[in-house]
């Protein structure tokens, strides 16, 4: 098909943040993730664990703790406050001081009506449930020491409370403790040290099961108050504790990264009826602390220090193979955080707190393919822009021809006119944006870079239209459907003609900018969409879906295309669809109309509309076999699906036109350990004439950003954690185990980088 | 084999204002084998008998004018020829008394040397490279001088060589850090040029020398780090090779240099297989780097030595079996012998009287002697100077021949026998030392057992001490009959004797110098020195230098083990936290930590001990007799192990250089073989429980230590395989390709 220069780029710095906590809705099947910077992510268990929302994180938000109540999601955190999230604004709708110092936890007994936190100053307070706030009731009897866990028993009568060296029952009508638990010291030298109970659980035949710092599970009769059980796990601290829904089963989680199960079960066949907590298996899926577990129906879900997110199916639960038995880490967030301007060679790098722009280096070499090129230019880092304000950005963008630069945090839209005159880059902050423009969820230039498109609440998109001398509003598109979930895909046609959004509801949207009017709705599909563009000459949208379906829809005739209806009807290969990370780009080859180019995090592809699609049974990854083949028999072999792993890319910017990749040198992704990330990204243009296979693709750019494990940066980020312990004052929660697991990581395996991001452009306009 | 006879001074040298330049510019032979012709710095030159050490004659150059050549003589014509102001050549007989109304002609371009050569006309070498003989250039003194050289090349060094009536100037020149030898043949004049191999270090060389052997012109030369390279030319080469060939090498000798470079020096063959340098460090001496020394290229052994006093200048010149060099303010004259090297001279079985034997190259104490010795030395050098007294003493004495002294062993008292073998020993001219001391000894032994109650040990620690009953030669092993003979079957006798009548002086001498013990004497002595009460050993004299040795450990001990006021903790627990020894009630009330610092054995039994540790044995012979120790021996041996492996872990005790003691290495060995032997009957001894127990958790910290380095192994190859990382950038441009 053609050769493709790749433009690799490892400076992408971008490191997630480690986990702190999360809670399942077994009823909606969300699970919220709460995240060291405060940020909140909300998976859809049921759509392929696909992110379908990102609350941004700010700086004095702290999360300790977050808790379901029905559809709401409340948090707790060590700033003291407790807040509720607006799912639909991605934006906390309130935050309620508590008036009881840092709050270790956070918990709501299983009718919903109540939530219980346990404070710094040693009390349980007790928050009504109310429509649209919570109410503050009471406070049980006062201890002394900090409350660090709390479980309510199922009746909602009782309250169990992990204390240091201690854990209390309380009885919750009356607000007595009823029950002192007391909790053995460590041996050796931790012995003159507290031990912190990190976790409780309360079942309800009133076993109270309990993780402390000293390594223990601990099985009591919360009835008598007795010890029943103790099991030393770990040298170091539990820090997790979850049971199933059944109550049969219970997970730890220990700083030494490993996941334990505890299953309530008969010791021998014999004796059916006298259960006991057995410790059955044990997973180790993390390098570090493990924060944050949930057990699921199926699954254990744990995510912690090390910032990823691991869905361990339990394979007894499962009858036959399927992606849903897989194994599941999720390491990247499921948006694109590289933009590229197709136009100027411009990369944008969004993190948190800052954004980052480069030009793409340059070389006017030809080589074999699998050579490095000789670098005629350096990429340069032409500006680092710092956010105003506590609130972490949550979009940006940037104009195709490079000239201008948007973000949004959850409370201002900024927007930069950026010029370059050969070396020297100005940038001005454009005054005086339109008052409606308050915040975004998406942003997007038109590719005249006339217009900005910013994606509001329910799902409205608001059109402001740029000039030098001024930005004016021009119009709110509204959808007719009235959702009121957010946008969280947006592209735009290459003749600014079409606009088409995406939301959480699954509703794609698609808008005559010209005439600023809904002109079609696509029919609803019941995954979420991943990412979606419009072909350049054509206008057919084509959308790929959380459950790794792919769609193309004619906007002109409003349906979709025949080559749509072809690849429904065959259906997609199987190991297609048993992909693990979304397509998270779509984008199209400007100098073959019928090629798309796909990609996630472990893969490029390049559909090409002309090929046979292929069936179940033909080699589905056949790159390898094709270049063994001699060009005679390469035709007969080939389909639709051009499959390139060598690279991991898992991020791409806004662009038209896509390329696969071969891999070089190796990323390994069997390395467990994603959590820092040198960025790498490339941009590839295809080398010119010496091929014949090669003008099909003159012209295109490629950009991965690939992401490498930095160590060093891995043992300060899990410092860090601490030093969000002992912010609290907390004195004997401070002394942690001096990350174990970096050490471990020391003398681990050599490089990796964990994934990459790719971004395509169309360089074509811009070719000198 | 070679040697360096005693030396004397030729003639006084005047000091040169510059530090560099040297005194003499050169010196050359006259018809007269017995003279020399001394040209120095400046103006003079002077004739020389050299057996008189006394001037013939001198001629001088005006003051203003310079000799810049040395004086040569011209064998056809019996006169003399010097170059005075670069131009001015002057020829002189030896009847003339003044040079400036010699013959003198001026030439038109400056000369570097006049070479003459017996059998060969006088040739000139100018400085731009040109060659002319002496007699055509005298008819045009005026001709044009073509150059030969190009602008920046000058020429470093010269001689001639006369071979098979052909007439070579070989000639070495520098340009630009590279090194040229040009060969210019007479009648047909051919010139051809070689490069020689640079150095790795870029230096230049520090002297040539050439000499004609085997109808090829054997170049050596010498560079400031000691190495000595051989280039051969061939006489009848291939002629007519242009351009510049490389000059291949070999290396002859490395020198050991001693701390930094050679800085004047100067290597000159004297034969096939010997070169003298001078101007280097001894290897045995420390001090400067100025001696004469004589090697042997062939097996690469330094032959003779002497120290020249004062500074060396880097020159020597070598006629007629002297050498010349000046050094301080004087020339000296060194007659020197060099002999075909040979096995059996090795050996030291070959007569060479006046010839220092390879015992000598051997021997370590001996090298003193050797070189500071005036005299050629026979082996009798070789034993300790401490007896050199006593020799004098009883050299007086009319000394007896080996077979009048054999006889008198068969008969006479102990003392006389004594006296007489001292006599014979020590008397320099028993060249046939190594057969006599062999059947001295023979004869003592055997008239011993035959006769309990004769006994000479001081004969024969007399005997011993000569070193030739067991004869060392280190790289000829395999050629040691003699050796062999003594150790293999004297040596037993004798040790055995010596144990028999508790010569423990004679038992440690043997066990020090024979090579080859037996294992089961080795265990017939451990077993004797362990039986023996410490009453009767501690009155015996033994080596002074193991005795100290031991003291010194034992002191170790005594100062309670601390260091600074700090006491290292004791071996178990460092070992395990937890374990605390618990040795058996029975075994000694002591504390076991004072036990432990106290040793075992008396000072003299420990200083045997040692010995027997230190003897080379193999395993699977000595296990089998070691089992004839019986149980409370092998626990106080044990317990002797024990006490030197503690010393020697804690660090208390710093390891004084000593030349005799045990290694560690020899130590755990010792106590692996009595183990071995000994295991079950240790294990049912109810005395040994505390000392396995002890030794299990050495074993334990040894284990530990290993399985920690192991750990860092891993951590380090870990850190190996992460490097290749690197290499990744931080952005590259790839290309890739689809099908």
């Amino acid at each position: 098909m053609g050769e493709f220069k790749v433009h690799r780029v490892r400076f992408f710095d971008y490191m997630p943040t480690a986990i702190r906590a999360m809670a399942f809705n077994a009823h909606t099947e969300r699970l919220a993730l709460g995240r060291m910077d405060g940020s909140v992510e909300i998976f859809n268990f049921a759509d392929r664990y696909f992110q379908e929302k990102v609350i941004p994180g700010k700086d004095s938000r702290s999360i300790e703790a977050l808790c379901w109540v029905g559809g709401r999601l409340f948090s707790a955190g060590l700033n003291g406050e407790i807040t509720e999230y607006d799912l639909e604004t991605l934006r906390p709708k309130y935050s309620l001081e508590a008036y009881g110092g840092p709050i270790w936890t956070i918990t709501s007994n299983s009718q919903g009506a109540h939530l219980a936190i346990g404070c710094e100053d040693g009390t349980v307070k007790l928050f009504e449930v109310l429509e649209e706030s919570i109410q503050f009731e009471r406070n049980l009897d006062r201890q002394k020491g900090r409350i660090i866990s709390l479980s309510w028993h199922p009746s909602g009568t009782q309250i169990a409370a992990g204390m240091m060296d201690m854990i209390r029952v309380f009885d919750v009508p009356t607000g007595r403790a009823v029950q002192r638990l007391l909790v053995d010291r460590g041996f050796g030298g931790s012995k003159s040290r507290e031990t912190v109970v990190w976790s409780v659980v309360f079942l309800s035949d009133c076993t109270i099961i309990s993780g402390d710092s000293a390594g223990k599970v601990q099985v009591w009769d919360g009835h008598t108050g007795t010890l029943v059980k103790t099991h030393l796990v770990t040298k170091w601290d539990v820090l997790a504790l979850s049971v199933s829904k059944d109550e049969s089963s219970v997970v730890v989680g220990t700083s030494e990264g490993t996941v334990i199960q505890f299953q309530f079960i008969a010791p021998t066949l014999q004796q059916q009826q006298d259960k006991e907590w057995v410790r059955t298996r044990t997973f180790k899926n993390h390098t570090h602390d493990v924060r944050a577990l949930a057990e699921i129906e199926t699954a254990i879900v744990s995510g912690g220090m090390d910032t990823q997110l691991v869905v361990r199916p339990l394979l007894e639960k499962f009858d036959e193979r399927s992606h849903a038995s897989a194994l599941r880490k999720i390491q990247f967030p499921h948006r694109n955080l590289v933009f590229c301007a197709k136009k100027a060679g411009l990369l944008l790098f969004q993190f948190p707190g800052q954004l980052e722009l480069w030009r793409l280096g340059e070389s006017d070499g030809h080589g074999k393919p699998g050579d490095s090129l000789p670098l005629k230019r350096k990429p340069e880092k032409l500006l680092h822009l710092k956010r105003k304000g506590e609130d972490h950005i949550c979009c940006s963008a940037l104009s195709s021809c490079g000239g201008w630069l948007a973000y949004s945090t959850m409370s201002s839209v900024r927007l930069y006119r950026l010029q370059t005159d050969n070396n020297d880059i100005s940038i001005s902050k454009v005054p005086k944006l339109p008052k409606i423009l308050r915040s975004a969820h998406q942003l997007c230039f038109s590719s005249d870079s006339s217009k900005l498109f910013a994606a509001s609440s329910q799902s409205s998109v608001l059109v402001i239209a740029l000039s030098q001398s001024e930005c004016k509003y021009v119009h709110t598109l509204k959808p007719k459907s009235g959702s009121r979930q957010p946008i969280h895909l947006m592209t735009n046609s290459v003749d600014g003609k079409w606009l088409a959004t995406a939301n959480s509801d699954c509703e794609i949207h698609v808008y005559n900018v010209q005439k600023l009017k809904l002109h079609c709705i696509v029919p609803v599909y019941g995954s979420c969409p991943s990412a979606m563009g419009i072909h350049p000459t054509t206008n057919n949208l084509t959308m790929v879906h959380a459950d790794q379906q792919i769609f193309e829809y004619s906007i002109v005739e409003k349906q979709y295309t025949d080559w749509s209806r072809k690849l429904q009807k065959q259906g997609l290969h199987n190991l297609w669809l048993d992909r693990d990370t979304p397509v998270t780009h779509v984008t199209f080859n400007p100098k073959n109309p019928e090629q798309i180019l796909l990609h996630d995090m472990h893969m490029f592809c390049i559909i090409d509309q002309s090929l046979p699609l292929p069936d179940q049974k033909t080699q589905f990854y056949n790159q390898m076999t094709l270049r063994s083949l001699s060009e005679q028999e390469r035709p007969s072999h080939l389909h639709a699906f051009k499959i390139c792993k060598t690279f991991q890319v898992c991020f791409n910017g806004d662009v038209p036109g896509y390329l696969p990749c071969s891999t070089s040198s190796g990323p390994s992704r069997s390395q467990p350990f994603p959590p820092n990330h040198r960025g790498l990204g490339w941009t590839s243009q295809s080398s010119t004439g010496q091929h014949k296979h090669t003008s099909l693709i003159t012209g295109a750019y490629l950009v991965v950003a690939a992401l490498t494990p930095d160590r060093r940066r891995c043992s300060r980020y899990s410092s860090s954690a601490c030093g969000a312990h002992t912010l609290s004052q907390s004195g004997s929660r401070a002394p942690r185990r001096p990350a174990p697991a970096a050490s471990e990581v020391g003398v681990g395996s050599g490089h990796s980088s964990g994934a990459a991001w790719i971004g395509t452009a169309d360089l074509d306009t811009h070719s000198p | 084999m070679a040697t360096l006879f005693e030396g004397f001074t030729l003639c006084g040298l005047v000091q040169t204002s510059s530090a560099s330049d040297s005194a003499i510019q050169g010196i050359e032979l006259d018809g007269d084998s017995d003279h020399a012709v001394v040209t120095d710095s400046t103006r003079a030159v002077t004739l020389y008998k050299v057996s008189d050490q006394k001037p013939l004659g001198s001629w001088t150059v005006k003051q203003g004018q310079l000799l810049t050549c040395p004086a040569v003589f011209n064998f056809q014509t019996k006169e003399y020829v010097v170059v005075s102001d670069n131009k001015v050549i002057r020829v002189w007989k030896e009847e003339d008394l003044n040079l400036d109304k010699a013959f003198k002609a001026t030439v038109s371009a400056d000369v570097w040397r006049v070479h003459s050569a017996p059998g060969g006309e006088l040739v000139v070498l100018f400085q731009r490279g040109a060659v002319r003989l002496l007699d055509s250039l005298l008819s045009a003194p005026q001709q044009p001088i073509e150059g030969i050289l190009s602008e920046k090349e000058v020429i470093r060094w010269s001689t001639n060589i006369v071979a098979e009536k052909q007439h070579f100037v070989l000639f070495t020149t520098e340009q630009r850090g590279e090194h040229f030898l040009y060969v210019q043949r007479l009648n047909p004049n051919t010139l051809q040029k070689y490069r020689l191999e640079r150095e790795d270090s870029g230096a230049s060389p520090l002297s040539f020398s050439a000499s004609l052997r085997d109808k090829h012109i054997n170049l050596l030369y010498l560079y400031p780090n000691g190495c000595v390279y051989q280039s051969v030319v061939a006489v009848r080469g291939p002629v007519g090779l242009e351009g510049v060939q490389a000059l291949p090498r070999s290396l002859r000798l490395r020198l050991p240099v001693g701390e930094g470079e050679l800085g004047a020096a100067s290597a000159v063959a004297l034969d096939e297989a010997h070169v003298a340098v001078v101007g280097m460090p001894h290897p045995s001496a420390r001090t400067g780097k100025d001696f004469l020394c004589i090697w042997n290229t062939n097996f690469q052994t330094l032959q003779a030595g002497k120290e020249m006093v004062g500074r060396i200048r880097g020159q020597v010149w070598c006629y007629l079996g002297k050498l010349f060099v000046p050094h301080g303010k004087a020339l000296s004259v060194i007659p020197y012998e060099c002999q075909k090297s040979s096995l059996a001279s090795a050996l030291g079985k070959l007569r060479h009287p006046g010839i220092a034997v390879s015992k000598s190259s051997v021997a370590i104490p001996s090298w003193n002697t050797l070189l500071h010795g005036d005299q050629p030395q026979g082996p009798t050098k070789i034993v300790d100077t401490r007896k050199s007294k006593l020799r004098r003493k009883s050299q007086s004495a009319p000394a007896l021949t080996v077979d009048q002294v054999l006889e008198l062993i068969k008969t006479g008292p102990v003392e006389e026998v004594r006296r007489e073998v001292e006599a014979l020993v020590s008397r320099g001219d028993a060249q046939d030392l190594q057969l006599s001391v062999g059947r001295l000894a023979c004869q003592l032994v055997a008239r011993s057992q035959v006769e309990t109650a004769f006994y000479a040990p001081g004969a024969l620690a007399r005997l011993v001490q000569t070193q030739c009953l067991c004869h060392r030669v280190p790289f000829l092993r395999w050629a040691g009959p003699l050796g062999f003979f003594f150790s293999k079957i004297m040596c037993p006798d004798l040790l055995l004797l010596a144990l028999e009548h508790k010569d423990y002086f004679l038992c440690q001498l043997c066990l020090q110098l024979f090579p080859d013990i037996p294992e089961v004497v080795t265990c017939a002595c451990l077993k004797t020195f362990i039986g023996v009460p410490d009453g009767d050993v501690e009155m015996v004299s033994l080596e002074p230098d193991s005795v100290s040795f031991m003291e010194g450990l034992v002191a170790a001990g005594a100062r309670g083990g601390q260091q600074n006021g700090f006491s290292p903790p004791l071996f178990e627990d460092s070992c395990d936290p937890h374990h605390q020894p618990k040795p058996p009630q029975h075994q000694d009330k002591k504390n076991p930590t004072l036990q432990l610092e106290v040793c075992p054995v008396g000072l003299h039994k420990a200083v045997l001990l040692n010995e027997v540790l230190q003897t080379p044995y193999s395993d699977n012979l000595l296990v089998p007799h070691l089992k004839d120790l019986n149980a409370p021996q092998v626990i106080l041996f044990l317990q002797y192990l024990q006490f030197i492996y503690l010393k020697y872990s804690q660090d208390v005790y710093t390891q004084t250089p000593v030349l005799r003691s045990p290694t560690m290495t020899q130590i755990i060995d010792w106590v692996c073989l009595l183990l071995d032997a000994h295991f079950t009957v240790l294990v049912m001894a109810p005395d040994a429980k505390g000392l396995l127990s002890n030794l299990q958790s050495f074993v334990k910290s040894q284990v530990k230590l290993f399985s920690e380095l192991g750990k860092i192994e891993g951590s380090l190859q870990e850190l190996h395989k992460m490097k290749p990382s690197k290499d990744i950038s931080q952005y590259s441009i790839e290309v890739i390709e689809l099908f």
